[in-house]
């Protein structure tokens, strides 16, 4: 058995767009970097999404929109989080977003957004970083 | 702060998530942990899934989860899957056939990683069965990783095995084998729309004619499904149930936990034997001096063996004996 503490991330498509080769190639290196990937496929709405990082107890939701959808998909996750108050969970995604929205959207609280030609070492690097920045107050017993 | 337990105790889906990977990630106070938990961590009945990878048991599990939840149960749900022995990494992928719940708190879904384990379980997903029945679900379905023959370790965590195969899953002979084909409580065989459907059907029969079982009295039944179409679903929930009901009523049920909990404390000797006697032996320099002298013909791992646990076992105060 191994005491080593795991990073748990999930990966989710929230919305309508069926692109799933980005996300895919994202959880394959998140995989090879050792991490344990949570993929929950097409589709997810954000209350679907909060909902399964609480149940699997995941460090981080990374998603990815490559719809245009980004300014109200991303806010509605966030906004959920919140009420779950799960909000130490780190939000990150990926996808065809303008300069000003990435600028916006990490300004509104998600702590990444990675747009096309990162390297996913980028993502691991970043992912691992924040985990070990991550602290926690929780007594178990 | 309100500790995670009390939060647990409450009703709380988060502290329920946070001491799962308490238990999975093995921290030196899960022993105490469980201690707390095991109060109503036997209350729910654990039904096991398994068969070969792609067989649909994420779907079955899916179906049946829905008709649990219909008749008014609440399910937890553990889906295992792979780690990479190169990586350490894992690609956790049976949520995604899990996507028609409504977050309404009746249904826990919690994916494990295998983390070294070879039966098709997780080390820690007993411990994690406990947790669930422990925080109120009444029944805790448990998936497999994809086996082959030998992974068979859903037998002691579980009340009930359905073993799930496809028309493509061989011949009578493969039907025959050991491993697998002896598990099963319950047969499936899921996309029977499948070609071959009758002849596994057939076979699987013929296997069932001339098996002896340890339960002797219950013939596991051979139900037809296929999950992604939702046909034969209630027949595989009446089968399940059917045979509880047998193993209830002819004793085999607590028989079989009595087992069970046997098994967990022997494996639990073990570990710790493991861990507190051969570690320390292996980390100590005649560990090292003596394999030496077995390769260059002096003595053999036997002899090491013996001499070893000689030592052990006179270094130490004897067992007391019992009083008769």
């Amino acid at each position: 058995m191994t005491t080593e503490r795991k990073i748990r991330v999930l990966l989710a498509k929230p919305g309508l767009d069926g692109h799933d080769r980005g996300i895919k190639v994202i959880a394959a290196a998140f995989r090879d970097a050792g991490f344990e990937v949570i993929y929950t496929g097409l589709r997810q709405t954000p209350a679907m999404i909060v909902d399964a990082a609480i149940q699997e107890d995941v460090d981080a939701i990374g998603v990815s929109i490559l719809s245009g959808a980004h300014m109200t998909l991303f806010p509605a996750i966030l906004d959920e989080l919140k009420a779950k108050d799960a909000s130490d969970i780190l939000l990150f995604g990926g996808g065809i977003i303008p300069d000003d929205d990435k600028d916006e959207l990490e300004k509104r609280g998600v702590a990444r957004v990675f747009t096309p030609g990162a390297p996913t070492e980028e993502a691991i690097g970043f992912l691992r970083d924040a985990v070990a920045r991550k602290k926690t107050d929780e007594t178990l017993m | 702060m309100t500790s995670l337990l009390t939060r647990f105790q409450s009703g709380d889906r988060r502290a329920l998530a946070r001491i799962i990977s308490h238990i999975e990630d093995g921290s030196p106070r899960t022993p105490a942990l469980m201690g707390q938990l095991y109060p109503g961590g036997g209350k729910a009945l654990r039904i096991g899934i398994t068969g070969p990878p792609g067989a649909g048991k994420s779907t079955l599990v899916n179906g049946l989860a829905k008709l649990l939840r219909d008749a008014g149960n609440r399910i937890g749900i553990i889906a295992v899957d792979p780690t990479s022995p190169f990586t350490g990494g894992a690609l956790l992928g049976d949520r995604v056939r899990m996507n028609e719940f409504e977050p309404d708190g009746t249904v826990f879904f919690r994916s494990m990683a295998t983390r070294g384990a070879r039966g098709g379980l997780a080390t820690a997903t007993g411990d994690v069965a406990v947790a669930l029945s422990s925080f109120g679900f009444d029944i805790t379905l448990i998936e497999t990783v994809g086996v082959g023959q030998v992974e068979l370790d859903v037998v002691d965590a579980c009340d009930v095995v359905v073993v799930v195969l496809v028309p493509e899953s061989g011949d009578s002979v493969q039907t025959m084998k050991a491993g697998l084909m002896e598990i099963g409580d319950v047969f499936c065989v899921n996309k029977s729309d499948r070609p071959g459907a009758e002849r596994i059907v057939a076979d699987l029969k013929l296997t069932l004619d001339t098996r002896k079982r340890v339960d002797d009295a219950w013939r596991p039944p051979i139900v037809s499904t296929s999950a992604q179409t939702n046909t034969g679903l209630d027949k595989l929930y009446a089968a399940i149930f059917s045979y509880l009901d047998f193993a209830r009523e002819s004793g085999w049920f607590e028989t079989h936990r009595r087992e069970q909990a046997k098994k967990t404390v022997v494996t639990l000797l073990k570990q710790r034997f493991e861990r507190e006697f051969v570690e320390r032996l292996r980390s100590a320099g005649e560990f090292d001096s003596a394999v030496a002298a077995i390769l260059e013909g002096k003595t053999d791992p036997y002899r090491v063996g013996d001499e070893l646990y000689e030592r052990f076992t006179t270094g130490r105060e004897s067992v007391p004996q019992s009083r008769v």
